[in-house]
């Protein structure tokens, strides 16, 4: 037995001995020795020692800041700061000695030696403890389609419990096994893989192996290629719906009032887009007091903006429908020249109070950022414009639909005359309507104060569209308003690719005219008396 | 009389004594301002400097297009607010002939090109720039465009009733569109630049006073021709049914009148009209650029017409000169204060001076004359009673004899 325990003890020695040969400080310092390929095997054991600092050295290896120190042949780390050159322990960082130009070697690497580092590397952070160091690893795979890095992959995939980790080495294996010489069937599982979860970065890699030498891999890439770019096409589909709706949300928002106005009292109030920009300039002076006084409500900014800018383009509006509407009833043109003239002294008062340069309202923070979906991303603040529009339109048709307000306004709309032989004063109606139109402008500045510039020509740059889409929709009509708009919004969009931003605009206004010429009085005509003046 | 061709007493009886006199006004003006800039010598208190004698061109061509926007508003009910699209495509036909005049004076020396073109790196002149190194063809260009644009959108908006404010809207669409059209640069326009630098027009000096006081001539010219031609179209029979459409279209399509056949005659002449200012405007101005086709400019010429008085033809000229003159002297006095009076004008005159100067100074002239009539009236009626009390004061006197 005591033999048997001196055995034990003696290997258990030997074994120690083995092992502390195996050290991660012992193998560095048997980096110098020997010729190439004994070093590439030192990087091997390196790595295979799964010690948490050997990517660490590995990687000052690749970026040669690891040399030799003349005097004692040790491997120090080497850095520099302006001239002076230091030697630190590769480890611990400390401080050994100052360096002379000649006191140290570099270890020389060849093209051998950095694909073993590399290698190595890859390994190693295939293995790292953070899931997102192993994800950047396995892009780093991706990207470089080293084939040695197969095995480590394989490896790594078999214990890896994260989903996306685990995609993305599935991917860089894939695109690795594309790249090498690997059997006919596993290259084609690999196109597989890379046309369901390549994205667009595996494109590339798709179209190369289409020119591969098998006839069937690269019929498998072909047809993957076109699947790849039909989906991507589906995608841009997607994304140009989803612009065209955002823009139309916002054309909704400043020509929803206007049709209210123009279908109620058959006048175009030319001043609407002031009214829209007297809205944003609002939400730019609540914001400018809460920057000063109060910060902490900021994320509130516009929630206290959006009733104020109501009540101050609705008091506006109101101003213009008793100061100078009231007076030409029945003379639809020359209100119109009228309302003209108060926008052009809207547009320069407020150019004389707040300059003429743009002003900066902020995003609160749930309206700033992204997410993605699918292929598109989606920014918070278009996304609330568009829900907020939406919650605009609902409002505006129970007040329409379900309020004696409501009521009364769509009686003076239909027929002006019986409205008020029944006594509804249709003359207390336009101030109201006229008021409730202004006041949707100004909360629609609020919105738009969020995606443009807030500038005294704000007004202008909606007005010819928001008339488009109330002509195009049918006067008087909420929905007609609703259809209009996402219909030039969407159309505007899908133009684009095609004939570019100007163009197209150009295209859809020329698209509206043609269809004045079919329907006159828009896409939702109002049927009734009202229709021949 | 009865010696004359026959085109002729329509045109005599189509002028007034009102339109003798502004006639007469234009022609005096057409001699005096260029004697006063060319003849007089500098220092003395006639003397007219010459960019008095640009900037009055300049307001005759306004002038000119104000008058064409009147006769369709003020005798058609037709509201453009897109007019300016025909002034700016007169403008650009008349700019490209210049351009094609500068030759190979521009800055890259290019014998054909003109110099933005040569800057986009285009190898050789768009179809549509062909024939404009000939003067005709560019003076027939500058009729023909506007012209045909105002058929094809005339034709399309009239047909299918577009009316109101809805042709309102879509004249001003049309503009919109143009402008955002013309400042691209793959148009060939010279994007957002235009066309400019111009050097001579039919071999004068652009910049010669003498050319400038030409021009100013052919401004009036122009603007005297313009308001014959509106005066002939507005008195004859033709100008009846416009006023019957603008008054009561419907009516009058029913009285089996072809409303839409009228209004588009009207609409094409005026735009005609409105091209040819746009090329007077052009090289007295000395560029032409898309800002020209802005809906603003287009509206702004509306409220000329407007203030002068709609429907009377001199009013609208009157209009533009007063509306440009408060301009100029604003601007140069207080420039920010300029878009606040523009503003006010807009709405003063729509409320309280509906039918404008001169229409209100009909107004004023009638009740003058019919408080006139009746003071002479009253005054009659006095001496007959007189006479009368007279004539049975002399009875009974005899009587009592």
């Amino acid at each position: 037995m005591p033999l048997l325990h001196l055995f034990v003890f003696l290997a258990g020695l030997l074994l120690s001995g083995a092992a502390a040969a195996q050290t991660l400080e012992e193998l560095v310092q048997k980096l110098p020795d020997g010729g190439f390929e004994d070093r590439a095997r030192v990087i091997e054991q390196i790595a295979a020692t799964g010690d948490e600092r050997a990517a660490g050295i590995l990687d000052r290896l690749a970026a040669r800041e690891l040399e030799v120190l003349k005097a004692d042949g040790r491997v120090v780390r080497v850095v520099k700061e302006g001239k002076t050159e230091t030697a630190v322990d590769p480890f611990s960082g400390e401080k050994i000695a100052e360096l002379g130009r000649r006191d140290t070697q570099s270890i020389k690497l060849n093209n051998n030696l950095r694909r073993a580092i590399e290698k190595a590397l890859g390994a190693l952070r295939l293995g790292a403890a953070e899931p997102a160091k192993r994800l950047e690893a396995a892009e780093a795979i991706f990207r470089a389609r080293d084939a040695s890095q197969l095995e480590a992959l394989d490896a790594a995939l078999a214990t890896e419990t994260v989903p996306n980790v685990a995609a993305a080495m599935r991917r860089a294996r894939a695109a690795v096994t594309l790249g090498s010489n690997r059997p006919e069937a596993e290259q084609i599982e690999a196109i597989e893989t890379l046309a369901s979860e390549g994205g667009r970065d595996a494109l590339g890699i798709l179209a190369a192996a289409m020119n591969a030498e098998s006839p069937a891999v690269a019929d498998a890439a072909r047809s993957a290629v076109a699947d790849f770019e039909r989906r991507q096409q589906l995608w841009q589909v997607a994304e140009n719906v989803w612009y065209g709706l955002s823009l139309g949300s916002v054309l909704m928002l400043a020509a929803i009032g206007l049709a209210i106005t123009f279908g109620v009292m058959g006048v175009i109030n030319m001043a609407h887009g002031e009214l829209v920009m007297l809205g944003a300039y609002t939400t730019f002076v609540v914001q400018e007091i809460i920057r000063t006084h109060a910060v902490w409500l900021f994320d509130w900014s516009l929630a206290i903006a959006l009733p104020l800018a109501f009540l101050v383009s609705a008091a506006v509006g109101v101003m213009i429908e008793r100061g100078v509407c009231r007076y030409l009833y029945g003379r639809p043109l020359e209100t119109l020249l009228a309302t003209w003239g108060v926008s052009l002294i809207l547009q320069q008062a407020v150019r004389s109070i707040f300059g003429p340069n743009n002003r900066e309202v902020g995003n609160p923070g749930w309206m700033s950022g992204a997410f993605e979906l699918g292929a598109i991303t989606i920014t918070y603040n278009r996304l609330w414009i568009m829900v907020f529009a939406l919650i605009v339109f609902a409002v505006l048709l129970l007040v329409l639909k379900r309020t004696p307000v409501g009521l009364q306004m769509r009686a003076v709309t239909q027929n002006r005359p019986m409205a008020s032989a029944m006594g509804i004063r249709t003359g207390w109606i336009d101030a109201t309507t006229f008021g409730l139109g202004a006041g949707i402008a100004g909360i629609a500045g609020v919105a738009l104060s969020q995606i443009g510039n807030v500038s005294p020509n704000l007004g202008q740059t909606y007005i010819v569209d928001s008339f488009m889409v109330v002509v195009f929709g049918g006067v008087g009509n909420l929905w007609g308003a609703l259809a209009g708009a996402f219909t030039l919004g969407v159309a505007n969009k899908f133009l684009e690719p095609f004939a570019g931003a100007v163009l197209a605009k150009v295209l859809v206004l020329v698209f509206i005219i043609l269809f004045i010429q079919k329907r006159p009085r828009g896409m939702f005509a109002l049927r009734g008396r009202s229709v021949e003046q | 009389m009865s010696s004359l061709p026959k085109s002729r007493p329509m045109l005599l009886a189509s002028l007034d004594r009102r339109s003798w006199t502004f006639l007469a006004t234009l022609l005096a003006a057409g001699i005096i301002v260029p004697v006063a800039n060319l003849a007089v010598e500098p220092g003395h208190a006639a003397h007219l400097p010459s960019y008095a004698v640009a900037l009055m061109g300049k307001y005759l061509t306004y002038a000119l297009l104000a008058l064409s926007v009147d006769l369709i508003w003020g005798y058609c009910g037709i509201l453009s607010l897109g007019h300016g699209a025909f002034f700016a495509l007169g403008g650009y036909a008349m700019g490209m002939h210049l351009m094609r005049e500068i030759g190979p004076r521009g800055v890259y020396a290019d014998p054909v090109l003109p110099d933005f073109m040569v800057f986009l790196n285009w190898k050789e002149l768009p179809w549509f720039w062909w024939g404009f190194d000939m003067f005709w063809f560019a003076c027939l260009m500058v009729l023909l465009v506007p012209g045909l644009l105002a058929f094809v959108f005339g034709w399309f908006a009239f047909r299918s009733r577009v009316t109101g404010v809805y042709l309102s809207i879509i004249t001003q669409a049309m503009t919109y569109a143009l402008m955002l059209a013309f400042f691209r640069n793959d148009m060939g326009f010279g994007g957002n630049n235009g066309l400019t630098d111009f050097k001579d027009v039919l071999g004068f000096d652009l910049q010669s006073d003498t050319t400038r006081a030409g021009l100013f001539v052919f401004s009036a010219l122009a603007l005297a021709a313009g308001y014959v031609v509106c005066r002939v179209i507005t008195t004859s029979r033709a100008g009846k049914v416009l006023i019957a459409v603008r008054d009561a279209e419907s009516r009058t399509r029913f009285l089996g009148y072809r409303v839409e056949h009228y209004k588009l005659f009207v609409f094409v002449v005026s735009a005609m009209m409105a091209g040819l200012a746009g090329a007077l405007y052009v090289p007295q101005v000395g560029i032409i650029n898309p800002g020209e086709f802005s809906p603003a400019n287009s509206i702004e010429i509306v409220i000329w017409v407007a203030v002068g008085g709609r429907g009377t033809l001199i009013g609208a000229a009157v209009g533009a000169l007063t509306i440009n003159g408060l301009k100029t002297v604003f601007t140069s006095v207080a420039p920010n204060e300029w878009l606040f009076a523009l503003g006010g004008i807009f709405i003063l005159v729509t409320l309280f001076m509906p039918r404008g100067i001169l229409g209100e100074w009909d107004v004023l002239k009638a009740r003058h004359a019919a408080e006139k009539r009746e003071r002479i009236a009253t005054g009659l009626r006095r001496m007959r009673a007189a006479a009368a009390e007279g004539a049975h004061l002399t009875s009974a006197v005899e009587a009592a004899e």
